[in-house]
């Protein structure tokens, strides 16, 4: 028997030969063989029961399964508008001269493979590669240069990384650092572990809710749903098998604060869950945690088996008769879409990440098809310092509408990128005060789905009310190009996100980013700049989830906020239709073929 | 079905119709036409063709996706109107631009709902310019012959042609704008004829086309000769 065959066999056997562990088995293989060879394919169908092509479906979705070997190592380069800010491009050279092909493509040993990749939530780190898994922070030419002659000598990844930034990254043996610029009066409360799931002998599950409900808290993940009406919901669903899903996806380009939650308080992301299983009478949470960060998966399970034998985790959770809960954890492999909820629920299910049709919601079926609630790394974090000193104390922070605190992930330029745990409420100038952003040209809030506001609006307030955000805050300075370096950058992103489903979104996506790069190219009419408008708009109205309705927003919010940066490309003639375009050479070849002289009659 | 009937108006019209339908199924069962491309009978919807996008009470959603419910009565349905009209006939456009799609040269012309489609919105020209995308053909099975150029990515194959043991003959391959359909092979060695029909007949367009017989339907006879699309629901008399 092939290797390949042998180890499908095995891995297939240790999962049941149960379809809903495919992404498992494809990170597996793709972890061992370098890429997903067709035998494997093949025998996985055969193994699961499924059809080759429906493997398929799912293997050839996720950015980190490849058809073709990607290198024994394998270089990923994160090319988000932040990386390139900070410098990716000249980063990029430096790896293709030192190792020796362009990006792209694999040295002709097959030693090395270089590779782009969007956002890795490294955004105040920049430029950064993941190589086999770990993660290469603040990269420079001198750096490059070591990592890829040790790399051809033969060393382990893992083996190069040799400054921490604390315990808990050596612990992940990761050269991240945290970057915490502000420590808020909520996450950064103190706190002692297992300290929540004490009290759930004193309180009903019920009694959870309400105090989650009196709290105001909505969701840290973007969308800002309510989460006590949620775990109510979800808690009053007919059927009685219920799961807890925390999405730490965290694929907003610019936003990173998950990866600080889950490295410093990662068991009060679990105790959010277990809180949250209590509330709703769920037995199963399931953590889905994006592939970029699967350096901290040794350490997340690690902890998870140490809280089992704590009787955190398991049978009669903290002391509590009749209340089982247990966590699993589920990698994805590199599909921003797979952060919204319902996308996440199919990858986790083992499919390709595509978001389902609602209703139904998955508060009636989602996990498995059973009530599952979902939330935020953050959300549940702050769920957990909610029971531990109540809903009263957490609505003193923030606004009457907008309670307690959030994280923004702060990156682009400005002196001190990072971590700020924030009250709701802050203006834009108060950010960019706090870390040293000077004369910024614009700010990026929310991500590319966000918006991009000018300075005249830099008095506007982060909360529920004014501008939400999950976090993202990218500040873009004066000397930055901003259609170029930002605009078109979350443009390429989009169009390479799209799961495909909606017409609009796998359509329209590419024609907006294309008239765009007419306009930069001067060959822009005014009438194209409109014409953005009246297209983009239509993203909002006709896409099925949040990744087609705001793939426009780049463009829309720009155009709002500095339809001068366009204008200024249109070239005369500037007005409504008329094409600059020069009609006489463009038929010049053809006249000079037929005999003809050029005569244009205007 | 439930006994609930729920009320409410399109462009309008007073409308009736049971609780749990789809709104598309009821706006047709009330005569009323909403266009679509990737929903079909007793399958689940895709949702992903976006053309049967309506407004209720201003909110749009995808008819085919959206349940009549007890929050729909008395609701204010927006169908035909200028600005929904334009956004439908963007999409056939976009579909148009995205592929290849060669008419005079397809069996499924006059049988084709894209193309019935085009001209409903009397679309001459799309206002995007053409991708030209290069799209393999596969014709390696037995009973199929699968043209990429024309695949809408209704998702229609997919959901409804499975073998007995529930698996797909059809998938997505890739994702966004690389989205592709590939058809198993394996599966496909075997696929019975009236499978194989049932695949062509289900495909909106000439995407997947029967191997061994071809153009057996007259012109004259075509879906779409003697009337244009959706003039089959006008008339429907209510259930
Ligand atoms: C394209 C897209 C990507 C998303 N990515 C994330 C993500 O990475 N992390 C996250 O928590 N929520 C993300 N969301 C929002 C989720 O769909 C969902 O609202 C959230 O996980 C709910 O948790 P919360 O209520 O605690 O915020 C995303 C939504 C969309 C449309
Ligand atoms: S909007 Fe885009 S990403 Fe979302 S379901 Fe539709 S095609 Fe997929
Ligand atoms: S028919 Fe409703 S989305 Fe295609």
């Amino acid at each position: 028997m092939s290797e390949i065959k042998n180890y499908v066999l095995e891995i297939t056997g240790k999962c049941g030969k149960c379809p809903s562990h495919l992404m498992d088995i494809l990170i597996a293989v793709q972890n061992k063989f370098r890429h997903i060879p067709d035998e494997a394919i093949e025998c996985i169908s055969k193994e699961l029961q499924m059809s080759k092509v429906d493997v398929e479906q799912t293997a050839s979705f996720y950015h980190f399964f490849t058809e073709e070997p990607c290198g024994k190592y394998t270089v990923y380069l994160n090319n988000s508008a932040v990386a390139c800010m900070m410098g990716r491009d000249k980063i990029a050279a430096t790896f293709e001269k030192e190792v020796g092909c362009k990006f792209g493509n694999v040295t002709s040993d097959g030693l090395i493979g270089l590779y782009d990749t969007a956002c890795i939530g490294m955004n105040d780190q920049e430029p950064a590669a993941l190589i086999n898994g770990v993660v290469f922070t603040s990269l420079n030419d001198q750096k490059v240069k070591q990592i890829v002659s040790a790399i051809k000598a033969g060393k382990a990844v893992n083996d190069l990384v040799t400054e921490f930034d604390g315990k808990e990254n050596a612990e992940m043996k990761s050269e991240v650092k945290n970057n915490i610029r502000k420590r808020g009066p909520v996450l950064f409360a103190e706190y002692k572990n297992g300290a929540s799931l004490k009290k759930l002998n004193e309180m009903t599950p019920d009694q959870v809710i309400t105090e989650v409900k009196n709290s105001n808290i909505r969701g840290r993940g973007g969308a800002g749903f309510p989460t006590g009406l949620k775990w109510d919901f979800c808690s009053k669903a007919e059927v009685k098998e219920r799961y807890v899903l925390c999405n730490a996806d965290e694929g907003e380009p610019g936003t990173f604060k998950d990866r600080v939650l889950l490295t410093l308080f990662p068991q009060m992301v679990f105790e959010g869950m277990v809180l949250g299983g209590y509330a709703i009478g769920s037995q199963q949470g399931v953590l889905y945690l994006r592939a970029e960060y699967t350096y901290m998966l040794p350490r997340l399970e690690k902890l998870l088996a140490e809280m089992r034998t704590k009787n955190l985790l398991g049978k009669n959770v903290a002391g509590k008769q009749g209340f089982d809960f247990d966590i699993r954890i589920q990698m994805g492999s590199g599909a921003y879409v797979c952060g919204e909820e319902t996308a996440l629920i199919e990858s986790a299910e083992g499919k390709r990440g595509e978001p389902r049709n609602r209703p139904p919601y998955p508060i009636e079926r989602g996990y498995k098809n059973k009530p599952t609630i979902i939330n935020n790394v953050e959300t549940l974090c702050s769920v957990v310092q909610i029971i531990d000193k109540s809903s009263a104390w957490y609505r003193t922070f923030g606004t009457q509408y907008s309670s307690g605190t959030k994280l923004l992930s702060i990156s682009g330029d400005c002196k001190f990128p990072g971590i700020y745990e924030i009250e709701w409420g802050i203006t834009i100038n108060e950010v960019l005060e706090m870390c040293g952003a000077e004369n910024a040209q614009a700010v990026q809030v929310a991500g590319p789905s966000g918006v991009c506001i000018s300075p005249k609006q830099f008095g506007r307030k982060l909360d529920f009310e004014d501008m939400p955000t999950g976090g993202s805050i990218i500040i873009i300075g004066q000397q930055r190009d901003l259609l170029k370096d930002v605009v078109l950058n979350f443009m390429d992103f989009f169009t390479d996100e799209s799961c495909g489903s909606c017409v609009p979104c796998r359509a329209l996506t590419p024609v907006l980013k294309k008239k765009l790069v007419k306009i930069m190219d001067g060959k822009g009419v005014k009438g194209d700049i409109d014409e953005l408008v009246k297209l983009g708009k239509t993203m909002k109205d006709l896409n099925r989830c949040g990744l087609g309705q705001t793939a426009a927003n780049p463009i829309l919010t720009t155009i709002e906020n500095f339809r001068e940066k366009y204008e200024a490309m249109i070239k005369e003639p500037k007005t409504d239709g008329v094409y600059a375009f020069d009609m006489a050479a463009s038929v010049k070849e053809s006249c000079d073929y037929a005999g003809r002289k050029v005569i244009i009659h205007n | 079905m439930s006994d609930n009937k729920i009320k409410f108006t399109i462009d309008g019209k007073e409308c009736i119709a049971d609780e749990g339908l789809d709104l598309w199924k009821a706006a047709m069962l009330n005569g009323v036409f909403i266009p679509y491309l990737c929903h079909m009978k007793d399958v689940v919807p895709a949702g992903s063709c976006r053309i049967c996008t309506v407004k209720v009470n201003g909110r749009p959603m995808a008819a085919c996706t959206t349940l009549v419910t007890k929050g729909l009565e008395g609701a204010v349905v927006e169908n035909d109107t200028p600005h929904i009209e334009e956004m439908r006939k963007m999409i056939v456009e976009l579909l148009f631009v995205e592929g290849n799609h060669f008419c005079p040269a397809c069996e499924k012309s006059g049988s084709c709902e894209l193309q019935a489609m085009a001209y409903r919105y009397q679309m001459m020209v799309p206002q995007f310019s053409y991708n030209f995308p290069l799209r393999e053909v596969d014709a390696t099975t037995p009973k199929i012959y699968l043209d990429r150029n024309r695949c809408i990515q209704c998702k229609k194959c997919i959901r409804s042609i499975k073998d007995d043991q529930g698996r797909s003959y059809f998938a997505f391959y890739k994702r966004g704008h690389k989205l592709d359909i590939h058809i198993d092979h394996e599966l496909a060695a075997t696929m019975s004829a009236e499978l194989a029909q049932l695949a062509m007949d289900g495909c909106p367009v000439g995407a997947i086309i029967n191997k061994e017989k071809g153009f057996d339907v007259p012109i004259g006879k075509r879906k779409f000769d003697k009337e244009p699309i959706g003039t089959e629901f006008l008339n429907v008399t209510k259930e």
